[in-house]
């Protein structure tokens, strides 16, 4: 199927194409009327196609509604029902859009929490034509960025994937439709700009990640992990899964969507642990639709999952309210997109990094966790076979995270060691062994052991594999590297368990997950996850305390366990004296 | 017609004495730039939206400092909605006063802000006047046949 054709006509009316930026669509939220009716007819004598806001919800609803009908979004960094910088984060994650904040408060440290959170920039009140003349540039720049990331892959050779949107649940569907509107807009991108790029190159169409493929990557990863912590790149999980028709560039994507994911379990675990607890009764078991696999609710069944159910009362999550269905293809989008935010990410790198190895604990404040964190933990469930590769790449992980969740790199990393570490330790007090883990097959018998509330965890992501859905994948991530941990906790006698290990785990988790919730918070899934971070959180909070039992969450377990088992047993020195932080998922996170 | 001249100096007077006493700025000049045919009442309404969003928050202002005690959060968030509005059509006096406004608020200081405030008031009265003495003589140069002066 070929997705050129719909991609132009798809929701791309307007004449942007021919006479950029002349007909650029910007969104403009702002609580001030006078400021809104300014701007408005600013942007219009700019020859703009301008919609105006005066709230910061009804915006994301707008963005949402019609994912692909803004090019940049401008905002007020002071609203009253939204901060402004939850605004630029999802935005940035849900839909990947450029975001400029304005304020009539030019503070430094405000300018910074712009940037630190992915404005594009950051304008001053009052603010004159001409700097309005030129935001295109932030357009042209995401633009570009995508087209260099997608060409920078060798794979850039007329390999047709198509999309098999049939057999994917809704997650895969929306993952195919958000891989459109990418796709499409590196096509638009490409018409409109001969001289740049390779035009030889056939349109890639976007993979459709199935279970099966999932399963394969995350394989992938977790061999890579075994083998060296820091290496696990794109071309190599290529070289591993050893599928001919997917290219380098498509495993980039998918690797970064799943540190992501990773980070948002973390984030959301972390959450829940500094929320005391989550509701596991408001976790709705529904099916992994879609999700990696996630059997717990969380996957894909984003609708499913109300809004409300995210008690990450700290965070300021209007994911809750968010509509995650509509996020999922947004978040895909996101993340296969957002190469700017990737770049913003490599700069924070290097600090999650030291970050992380000098903290240990968890009871930082997750809500600020950093994606690292999170991914550690999320790359545990997607690898289950790979628990001990959280070493590797904490690199990645960060980046991804920074970069997609916008999320202020903050002591989330040192978050991340720990759990991975926690699942070090669980490991070893179970019987599982990482490598035993290695797939999701190696899971099941793991979840089995368990508890019996973990029902197949490990099978149900078949169907949950399928594209990486953002939204709901990432939910079920989250969950699902929550649940392994409780699984594997509860499964295991204490002996040898290391509670702090879990804790630290769990906090990592939460880290993770919350800072991933930041990013996700539109996905309902995310409180999903949120629940199997309160079950995990109770536990890593009380040592003593890790029953795990009461996961409910069956998608949640068979994920997490496993990771969880597989970084135990590579990490089976103390967990809080690794400073690198366990490869959650091969290199996803750790490159 | 001398009537028409008359009235357009009287106008281009009036305006630049605004600017030079410090009550509009420049971000006035650029609201007056985007004015056109497509809406030719541009600036007007935006000062009327100004007009209304400023009474408005002058109004929580005074109720907030007049609390037992003084929530001065909520008053730091009203003066800078305060300061982003005046930004807006260029009621420079009234921003800078926001400014300093702000700092009192972070002093917690409640006899500082509420003469803030009044100050605040005076010169938010001062613009209004002075913007619709403006409309006033834009609207009688217009009904005498003449066109305002870009």
């Amino acid at each position: 199927m070929s997705f050129s054709a719909p991609l132009m006509e798809n929701g791309f009316s307007s004449p942007r194409n021919e006479s950029f930026p002349a007909g650029l669509r910007v969104l403009v939220v702002d609580d001030d009327p006078t400021w809104l009716k300014i701007l408005e007819k600013m942007l219009k004598k700019c020859s703009y196609e301008v919609t105006t806001c005066g709230l910061a919800r009804e915006a994301l609803k707008l963005l949402r509604e019609r994912k692909d009908g803004y090019d940049i979004v401008i905002s007020d960094v002071n609203m009253p029902d939204m901060d402004g910088f939850k605004l630029l984060e999802h935005v940035g994650l849900e839909m990947d859009l450029p975001v400029l904040m304005m304020s009539v408060d030019g503070e430094t440290s405000r300018v910074m929490k712009g940037v630190q959170h992915g404005a594009c920039d950051y304008l001053l009140k009052p603010i004159r034509m001409k700097e309005l003349r030129n935001i295109w540039q932030h357009v042209f720049r995401k633009k570009i960025h995508e087209i260099r990331d997608i060409e920078s892959h060798d794979s850039f050779d007329g390999i047709q994937i198509s999309i098999n949107g049939s057999d994917l649940s809704d997650d895969g569907h929306m993952f195919c439709g958000e891989d459109l509107t990418s796709v499409r807009k590196r096509k638009e991108f490409e018409n409109k700009h001969d001289d740049v790029g390779d035009h030889s190159s056939p349109k890639k169409h976007r993979v459709v990640w199935s279970v099966d493929l999932h399963q394969k990557f995350v394989k992938a990863v977790n061999q890579i992990g075994f083998d060296s912590k820091y290496e696990v790149g794109p071309k190599k999980i290529l070289d591993l899964m050893n599928v001919p028709w997917l290219t380098r560039e498509n495993v980039a994507s998918h690797l970064q969507k799943y540190r992501l994911y990773l980070s948002r379990l973390q984030k959301e675990n972390d959450l829940k642990a500094s929320f005391g607890g989550i509701k596991l009764s408001d976790l709705p078991s529904k099916d992994p639709a879609g999700s990696f696999g996630v059997q717990s609710s969380i996957s894909g069944n984003q609708n499913d999952v109300p809004n409300g159910r995210y008690q990450y009362s700290g965070e300021n999550f209007f994911a809750q309210d968010l509509d995650t269905k509509n996020h999922e293809g947004d978040l895909k989008r996101v993340v296969s997109e957002s190469t700017d935010t990737k770049s913003t990410l490599t700069a924070d790198l290097p600090d999650p990094q030291e970050t992380r190895s000098s903290q240990m604990s968890f009871d930082h404040s997750f809500a600020s966790l950093d994606s690292e964190v999170n991914y550690t933990a999320i790359p545990a469930q997607y690898s289950w076979s790979e628990a001990p590769q959280f070493k590797e790449e904490h690199k990645p992980l960060l980046q991804l995270e920074d970069g997609f969740s916008q999320l202020p790199p903050s002591g989330l990393h040192h978050i991340q060691i720990d759990p991975l570490q926690s699942a070090s330790s669980i490991t070893s007090g179970l019987s599982v062994t990482g490598r035993e883990i290695c797939g999701p097959e190696k899971i099941k018998p793991l979840y089995a052991q368990f508890n019996g509330n973990h029902v197949s965890l490990l099978s149900p992501k078949e169907s949950a594999i399928d594209s990486f859905p953002v939204q709901s994948k990432s939910h079920m991530v989250k969950h699902q590297s929550f649940e392994p941990i409780s699984t594997a906790i509860s499964g295991m006698k204490p002996q040898g368990f290391n509670l702090s290990c879990i804790t630290d785990f769990e906090s990592c988790q939460r880290n993770l997950i919350s800072a991933t919730d930041t990013t996700f918070a539109p996905f309902n899934e995310d409180l999903t996850v949120c629940w199997l971070q309160g079950d995990c959180h109770s536990m890593n909070f009380e040592l003593p305390n890790v029953e795990f039992t009461d996961y409910t969450d069956p998608g949640f377990i068979a994920e997490f366990p496993i990771y969880l088992c597989d970084t135990l047993t590579s990490d089976n020195e103390c967990p809080f004296d690794t400073p690198e932080y366990p490869i959650v998922d091969q290199g996803l996170f750790l490159s | 017609m001398d009537g028409v001249v008359q009235l357009q100096k009287q106008l281009v007077d009036y305006s630049a004495s605004l600017f030079d006493e410090g009550i509009l700025d420049e971000q006035f000049n650029q609201l007056q730039q985007l004015q056109d045919e497509s809406n030719p009442d541009f600036v007007v309404e935006v000062v009327s939206l100004f007009f209304e969003d400023s009474e408005r928050l002058l109004n929580e202002l005074g109720k907030a400092l007049e609390q037992q005690t003084v929530d001065f959060k909520k008053v730091d968030a009203h003066v800078h909605q305060l300061k982003g509005s005046s930004s807006s059509i260029g009621a420079q006096r009234v921003q800078k006063l926001c400014i300093g406004f702000r700092n009192y608020c972070e002093e917690l200081n409640t006899e500082g802000c509420l003469k803030c405030l009044q100050q605040v008031k005076h010169e938010y009265s001062l613009v209004k006047t002075k913007l619709e003495t403006l409309f006033k003589l834009e609207r009688q140069l217009i009904a005498a046949g003449g066109s305002i002066p870009t």
